[in-house]
């Protein structure tokens, strides 16, 4: 019989390890990766000509970027790499694989798979706040990616705004590369991170760091300012000031040019909706993300999870995922096992698990932002849908469940396909109706989850 | 009226010439499409569904904010795309 052919969809920690795994039981995966070169997100390789040593890009992170890259490197000639490459569409195909419309550099592509592993990562999540569609303001994913990727800011004037432990991280890393940083304010008040801290000590992991700032004041040029309100961007065609609310409730403004704004994570999970895997309303971060066991097993017998596509847990977790799926992955096709190593990564698995959930009250939710989203603010950045049409549909129009939604007022049929509003929308309908988030259901995806063009860069 | 983005780190490579609305501009081998333009300019087009102007939101791919439009008829996301020698940029905006 041959081998089955694997396909790994995303090139970030988590695919890399799956990968790693796959090639060393020489099954030569299949490793496609929109990104121009291997590292995911948070390891992000800037751009040949853009390149800087580890240690200025990654910060305390360069050792594990750097293996990361090299694992990348020596994997090449044992995986099938396609970078550059976008997944657009994935069809079931009889009796049990899976076709992969592609879109790469040779233009479009299908191409045909046994078994998935899908590690497509995370992107910012995002709330509606007066001025946000502004030229300059941008998520705090994005701050970071300027920075790491081209070795710039986002602006002469930064303020970065966050729920979540990227904020601080972010504010340190600009702070590092000589960036002016006019302000950094946290949503979420600072009593969460004080009654967390005890938790987050147990485990050293890449995202407690920026916790870490925060609470011992290292950032001593910019301080975390915590518990902060009502956030609104001022300018006329573009960012002049960022005016919010102290946590005693004064009224501040802050002249910047660009702002750097997200509340935590989203998992991109529109290639496993595709694939047809069960998602789950996850009620901690409040979203739906594809239903991932323990072991990486989706919902279906031949879709693997791992990463931060099937639950945010940030880089670490997500190396340790692809690994521990990608060992799943040989098991279920009668691989011999290696019961030590796979107790050994669960052991490792379920520490960083009690470590998430710490870090995820230490940033709880920002109720008071959805609260505060005004009628004529724009929910839908593609085609500037207002939160009070959604309101709007949701009363008049008897839109109770976001697809409903969707076809009456458009939100989520834009060209992001529902990313960026996706989540704010269903906070919206669901507050409008009076209902728990997750009665109004989510975006089904479909295909192309990424919009193609019509001539595609030479 | 100057430009959004800020370089931190100096970039060795080549220069790229390329334009912005017919008026001449330079970018350094490495750089995005994206951030060659907003080190000029602090929008990369005017937004289609109402007013204002755009220049992009998520560097990643994810948003689609950064669709710019050359004069060649290309139609381009500007966060993944590398700077070419020659890029003609329509922005159609007054940002000049
Ligand atoms: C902008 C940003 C910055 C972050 N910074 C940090 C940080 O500093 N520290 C930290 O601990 N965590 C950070 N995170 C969290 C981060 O998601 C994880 O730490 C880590 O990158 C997760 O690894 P992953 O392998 O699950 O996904 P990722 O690293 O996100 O990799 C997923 C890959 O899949 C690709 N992909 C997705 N969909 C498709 C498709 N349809 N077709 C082809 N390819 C696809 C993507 O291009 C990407 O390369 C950040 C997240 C974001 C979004
Ligand atoms: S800035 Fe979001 S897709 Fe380019």
């Amino acid at each position: 019989m041959p081998e089955p052919r694997v396909a790994i969809v995303g090139a970030g920690p988590a695919g890399l390890r799956a990968a790693q795994v796959l090639a060393e039981a020489s099954l030569r995966p299949l490793l496609v990766d929109e990104g121009h070169r291997a590292g995911g997100q948070i390891y992000r390789r800037p751009p040949p000509g853009a390149e800087r040593p580890a240690a200025a890009l990654y910060g305390f992170e360069a050792g594990r970027a750097q293996a990361l890259h090299d694992l990348a490197d020596a994997l090449a000639p044992r995986v099938d790499y396609r970078p550059g490459t976008t997944v657009w569409g994935i069809a079931p195909r009889d009796p049990d694989g899976f076709d992969l419309e592609c879109l790469g550099p040779d233009g479009h592509g299908r191409i045909a798979a046994d078994r998935l592993v899908l590690a497509t990562g995370a992107m910012d999540r995002t709330l509606p706040f007066p001025g946000w569609t502004l030229p300059g303001v941008f998520t705090l994913g994005a701050a970071q990616i300027a920075l790491k990727a081209q070795g710039m800011a986002i602006g002469r004037r930064v303020a970065l705004v966050g729920a979540g432990p990227l904020l601080p991280l972010v504010a340190h890393q600009y702070a590092k590369a000589g960036a002016t940083v006019v302000a950094v304010l946290d949503v979420t008040p600072l009593a969460a991170k004080v009654k967390a801290a005890p938790r987050l000590a147990a485990v050293p992991a890449t995202l407690a760091k920026g916790v870490w700032y925060t609470m011992r004041g290292a950032l001593r040029r910019q301080p975390v300012r915590s518990g902060v309100r009502a956030i609104a961007v001022e300018g006329a065609a573009r960012v002049e000031a960022l005016a919010f609310e102290d946590a005693a409730g004064r009224r501040h403004r802050v002249a910047c040019d660009a702002v750097g704004a997200s509340f935590g994570l989203r998992s991109e999970a529109q290639a496993a909706d595709l694939a047809g895997c069960r998602f789950a309303f996850e009620p901690v971060t409040r979203q739906w993300q594809p239903e991932r066991s323990g072991q990486g097993r989706s919902s279906l017998p031949h879709v693997y999870l791992a990463g931060d596509g099937s639950g945010i847990g940030g880089a670490d977790v997500a190396e340790l995922q692809g690994e521990r799926t990608a060992l799943t992955l040989l098991a279920d096709l009668g691989r011999p096992r290696d019961p030590a190593r796979e107790a050994h990564l669960d052991r490792r698995l379920a520490r960083q698990a009690g470590f998430r959930a710490a870090l995820e009250a230490a940033y709880p939710y920002p109720h008071h932002l959805v609260e505060g989203i005004a009628d004529d603010e724009i929910v839908c950045r593609c085609e500037g849908i207002t939160a009070g049409a959604i309101r709007r549909t949701a009363t008049e129009r008897d839109a109770s469940e976001m697809n409903r939604l969707k076809a009456l007022t458009r939100t989520g049929m834009g060209r992001c396909q529902g990313r960026v509003c996706g989540h704010a929308a269903a906070e919206i309908l669901a507050r409008t109706l009076d209902v728990p988030v997750e009665t109004v259901g989510r975006l089904r995806g479909q295909a192309p989850i990424k919009p193609i063009p019509l001539r595609e860069p030479a | 009226m100057s430009g959004l983005f800020h370089r931190l780190a100096t970039r060795p490579g080549a220069a790229i010439p390329f334009t912005i609305d017919g008026m001449s501009a330079e970018a350094r081998a490495g750089d995005l499409l994206i951030a060659a333009i907003l080190l000029h300019r602090h929008s990369l087009r005017r937004f289609e569904f109402g007013s204002g102007e755009r220049a992009g939101y998520c560097l990643m791919g994810a948003c689609q904010d950064c669709w710019v439009t050359l004069a060649d008829g290309r139609r381009l996301r500007a966060c993944t795309t590398p700077v070419e020698p020659g890029m003609a940029v329509i922005t159609g905006g007054g940002d000049a």
